[in-house]
């Protein structure tokens, strides 16, 4: 309180200074008879003095920061487009920085030289067509070579993927990243968000059995039909009414959650369950193949957010109610990248790049680019934990609550003799 | 006062006023010159809120879960425990700061000040075709921007989806505390401001088309009117477009609908919204924003125009082609809003069909700026505080400008979309260029607003201690983002654990940033004490200060209703006649009649 005071008290004691400082001032251009309208020559070269010398500190600024950041931070490209969008952006930067240089200097320049000189009128110069059209038909030209390389890029990038390409479904919360891998027919199941079951089907696959289970635990489960409107008619409790109210709302959105399911089951195809069973489900690390191209699905649970990987020179946004692609082929190992960086715990990350909550800037997951072999034996490795597998697992056998599906190389359930040796070849994701 | 009042009462019984209340004067005004002084000061408060947020944000960017007694100070125990910022409160504070920048210092503040101070005074009317509906955007404009500050103050926190309020983020209260009763005022006041907006906008269309003076043909206009002109469309044409943005999402915040909402999950809650699209929602909110982007920048380029002419004693070069490239601006940005969806899963052909649109917005820009400098050179330059701040407009409109062309590029906006590098050029580009274009209005048109003169020398302080802060801070933050940082990230030590160059990269520069931006903030207290103290005490101005040739310099020192006393002016030609061989005086003022064998420019 006392440190307020003061402030304020300081703060007052300023603006009075200040405003006695101005009295003199002003008391002194009186005398000059000199207003605030008439810039005295001093000032005035003063000024254009000063243009030229923030021109030369700006320049001197940027060039400093261009040579000491501008190419550390991006770091080299692990992604094979991402080479080309690098020399993309190099060729940008290159015009752009030229025309930022030649136009500031024209500024400033003539800023400075053209300053107010007595006996020197102004040019009377309104206009020259011929001038007009250079500097409409210049930038035209570049722009159109700007243009074509950018597009030519861009159709690159967003083209469908090959069939080859190995599909992987990358699933977006608040505030984590689940990596689904299509499994061996590399056809990821179908999806249907009433399906969600934290403990046994997290990103709510449909096959025959997962439906009957999300049927089930509406109907009967926790919080289910059975128990709210058990609550809402047991004459013998009294319910708070903004409970009561909820409970309502709840009953009520179950009910047409409900009805939904009960259609899915009469439609469903039991022959597509099979796409679904051998995904199998990773978090905390992506393990990914050197020249592997992939295909990346991006789904989201709530919000939206933006799967953005820095240094695979990707990004593309995670959209509730939709599914988005992006493909791109990483060409340079997790180690390779630690030696030539000469960072022994570097690691390729994946972001959340769209405001999705507080937390926002702790959404990531490791990538692990790794050599075909080792590669090979870690998909293997997962080939006796497919959805299928953990879907049927039995209560006992499963991992503590809510991380029924979570496995990944480094945190496998218990019971899998392999382990040792597997993750002894896997290079450490750094916590 | 009292003389000249008569005198003008005397002269056109229409517009007489005799004595005015407290009231009618200074607060229900329906005088264009008052609401113009109303529509700065709310401005200015606004400003200096949101320049307040940026600094608290900037303190937690720089050092990090720091304990800070300057954050304690204005965010107290709730929103800064112990000195730290909360993850939370700094979203709030990121929202807070954008919207109050772009809607309610550059557009409302902009706009709201310059063309209803210049619009009548400049084409030589009486004042604005409807006084009343004037005053009422105003008190919108009040109402807009005081429920936007309380929000502030409201226990689950202000809305926090960032100024784009993206649902689903905005419209799940289970998302984030921000999206409760906080996004509702947000909501509910950018409703508000929207009315406000069109109101004004269709007020400056007519006046603009309807009440020019003789011989004020629509190409002997300055370059302001036009520049507000063209603004005043654009806002006309986009802003509904926001306002049904705005009331689809209220729809589905409070009735239930799905427009935006489908398949989603929520904190255990599972919706039964289906159906709905989120990117919906970004169509509508970019037809609004990009066009919204030259809503703000129009006007300042439109005010420095007539401000670099003035002071470099010439006319401004290529003034057709300066009409024309507003025109084209102004056209042309309502074609290119899917540049900031590249990466929203947009089909990748309408993407390119924006590269080229986008893209061919720099021809019209690159055109003025050739224009601004082609001004300057062999003219003979009076730096006065307004030639200063808009020389440092075209310098920013450059910078900000050139970076455009890479987000433009789609291929290169998937790695910096959403990066810093986004954030430092949309602030050069429209941050810096309006804020510098607003400045130089202020202080060129001060001596028009209160009959005063504002003290250059502290002017000139102000000019440099801002723009050396404004670059010290812009800079750097490109290359934050080509760092990679992400924008809107509580704290970028998450980089550190993973990739330490970024990390090193990222934190050096934002302590630079931060430090830079405290001065730059402190610079401005210059400003303000310059402005208040001047507005109070400063000495009287002259009736043309600036030696300039619009017709607002001809109208008296004290305000009257009705500008002119008697006739109003006959125009005689176009508004640049500086330095004309053969006059006189380096300039001729637009009432003066063509000397005999004087041809027009």
């Amino acid at each position: 309180m006392v440190t307020k005071l003061i402030i304020l008290l300081v703060l007052i004691l300023g603006i009075i200074a200040a405003a006695q400082l101005m009295r003199l001032y002003e008391l002194s251009s009186k005398l000059r008879k000199e207003g605030e309208h008439d810039i005295t020559k001093r000032d005035n070269h003063m000024n254009a003095g000063l243009m030229l010398a923030f021109m030369i500190a700006l320049f001197g600024g940027f060039i400093w920061l261009m040579l000491k950041y501008g190419w550390v931070g991006r770091g080299e490209s692990a992604s094979v487009h991402g080479h080309e969008l690098d020399w993309l952006l190099n060729v940008n930067f290159v015009i752009v920085i030229a025309v930022f240089f030649l136009t500031n200097f024209l500024l400033f320049w003539f800023a400075f030289k053209y300053v107010k000189k007595p006996g020197v009128p102004a040019f009377y110069y309104p206009h020259n067509n011929k001038l007009e059209m250079v500097w409409t038909v210049i930038p035209a030209i570049v722009l159109a070579v700007i243009i074509i390389f950018g597009l030519r890029s861009w159709n690159n990038v967003t083209d469908t993927a090959p069939k080859d390409a190995v599909v992987i479904e990358l699933f977006s919360k608040q505030f984590d990243w689940t990596a689904r891998y299509s499994g061996k027919d590399n056809k990821l199941g179908k999806f249907d968000y009433k399906l969600t079951r934290d403990d046994k089907n997290e990103l709510a696959l449909m096959t025959t059995e997962s439906i009957q289970m999300a049927i089930d635990s509406m109907q009967s489960g926790f919080k289910g039909i059975d128990w709210l409107e058990g609550e809402l008619n047991d004459r013998k409790k009294m319910l708070a009414p903004e409970d009561e109210e909820k409970f309502k709302k709840d009953l009520g959105n179950k009910e047409k959650l409900i009805r939904l399911l009960i259609q899915m089951q009469k439609k469903h195809d039991p022959s597509i369950d099979a796409m679904a069973w051998d995904d199998f489900i990773v978090k905390d690390t992506l393990y990914l193949c050197k020249g592997q191209e992939y295909e990346f699905n991006f789904r989201s649970k709530d919000v939206i957010h933006s799967a953005y990987f820095p240094h695979f020179r990707a990004q593309m946004n995670t959209v509730p109610g939709m599914t988005t692609r992006f493909k791109f082929t990483p060409d340079i190992t997790t180690e390779e990248m630690r030696v030539s960086r000469d960072v022994a715990d570097f690691d390729f990350v994946l972001y959340c790049n769209k405001i999705c909550g507080g937390s926002h800037y702790k959404m990531k997951m490791i990538i692990v680019v790794l050599e075909k072999d080792a590669y090979t034996t870690w998909v293997k490795s997962k080939e006796t934990l497919t959805f299928k597998d953990t879907f049927f697992a039995k209560e006992d056998a499963a991992p503590a609550e809510g991380d029924a599906t979570g496995t990944d190389g480094g945190d496998l359930p218990a019971g899998n003799d392999s382990i040792p040796a597997m993750v002894a070849i896997l290079p450490e994701p750094v916590k | 006062m009292a003389a000249v009042a008569h005198d003008a009462h005397g002269h056109h019984d229409d517009h007489g006023h005799h004595e005015e209340s407290f009231v009618s004067k200074y607060i229900f005004s329906q005088d264009h010159k008052m609401i113009g002084k109303q529509f700065l000061m709310t401005a200015v408060f606004m400003g200096v809120v949101a320049m307040l947020l940026s600094i608290l944000f900037r303190i937690q960017l720089a050092w990090p879960g720091e304990s800070s007694d300057f954050l304690s100070f204005f965010l107290g125990e709730q929103w800064a425990p112990g000195g730290v910022l909360s993850e939370d409160m700094y979203l709030g504070l990121v929202t807070i700061h954008g919207t109050i920048m772009v809607f309610f210092l550059l557009t409302g503040g902009l706009s709201g000040t310059f063309s209803n101070l210049l619009i009548p005074l400049q084409l030589g009317a009486r004042d604005m075709a409807s006084g009343f509906l004037n005053m009422l955007s105003y008190w919108f404009f009040f109402i807009s921007s005081a429920l936007m500050f309380t929000s502030l103050f409201v226990e689950t926190g202000p809305a926090m989806a960032g100024w784009t309020i993206y649902p689903p983020l905005s419209a799940l209260p289970q998302a984030i505390s921000g999206s409760g009763l906080g996004m509702t005022l947000w909501l509910a006041s950018m409703t508000i401001f929207i009315a406000s907006s069109l109101i004004g906008s269709l007020n400056y269309i007519v006046t603009i088309l309807n009440l020019r003076t003789k011989g004020m043909s629509m190409t002997r206009m300055p370059l302001t009117i036009w520049a507000f002109f063209v603004t005043a469309v654009l806002g006309v044409l986009s802003f509904p477009v926001l306002l049904s943005a705005a009331l689809l999402l209220m729809m589905d915040r409070l009735a239930g609908t799905s427009f935006y909402l489908s398949d989603i999950i929520v904190q255990g809650e599972m919706l039964t919204n289906h159906g709905g699209s989120p990117i919906l929602y970004q169509h509508l909110f970019w037809f609004l924003g990009h066009p919204e982007v030259y809503i703000v920048l129009l006007p300042a380029l439109g005010l420095s125009s007539e401000i670099i002419a003035t002071n470099s004693r010439k006319p401004i070069f290529g003034y057709r082609a300066m009409i024309g490239s507003i025109l084209a601006i102004g056209f042309l940005s309502f074609i290119v809003w899917a540049h900031h969806m590249f990466v929203t899963g947009m089909n990748p052909f309408l993407g390119s069909v924006f590269v080229f649109t986008t893209l061919l917005i720099a021809i019209p820009s690159a055109v003025k700026v050739f224009n601004y400098i082609t001004t300057l050179w062999k003219g003979s330059i009076v730096f006065t505080p307004a030639m200063m701040f808009a020389i440092g407009l075209v310098s920013t409109f450059i910078t900000g400008g050139v970076t455009g062309i890479i987000l433009a590029d789609a291929a290169l906006d998937i790695t910096t979309h959403d990066t810093y590098f986004v954030v430092a050029h949309f602030h050069v580009v429209m941050g810096l260029s309006a804020v510098f274009g607003m400045f130089a209005g202020v202080y060129h048109w001060f001596p028009k607003m209160y009959g005063k003169m504002m003290n250059k020398k502290l002017g000139f302080i102000h000019f440099w201690i801002t723009i050396v802060g404004a670059y010290g801070v812009f800079f750097p933050m490109h290359f934050v983002g080509l760092a990679g940082a992400p924008r809107r990230y509580y704290d970028y030590t998450v980089y550190g654990e993973n990739d330490i160059d970024s990390y090193n990269q990222v934190m050096d520069l934002n302590v630079i940033i931060t430090i830079f931006a405290i001065i730059a903030a402190l610079g401005q207290l210059v400003f303000l004490f310059n402005f208040f103290y001047s507005i109070f005490r400063g000495p009287k101005t002259v009736q043309n200060p600036w030696q300039s040739t619009t017709l607002e310099w001809t109208t008296p020192v004290e305000h009257i209703h009705g500008n002119w006393p008697g006739e109003l002016p006959t125009v005689h030609r176009w508004p640049y006649d500086y330095s004309k061989p053969g006059a006189e005086e380096d300039f001729i003022p637009q009432n003066v009649p063509l000397a005999p064998g004087e041809e027009e420019h």
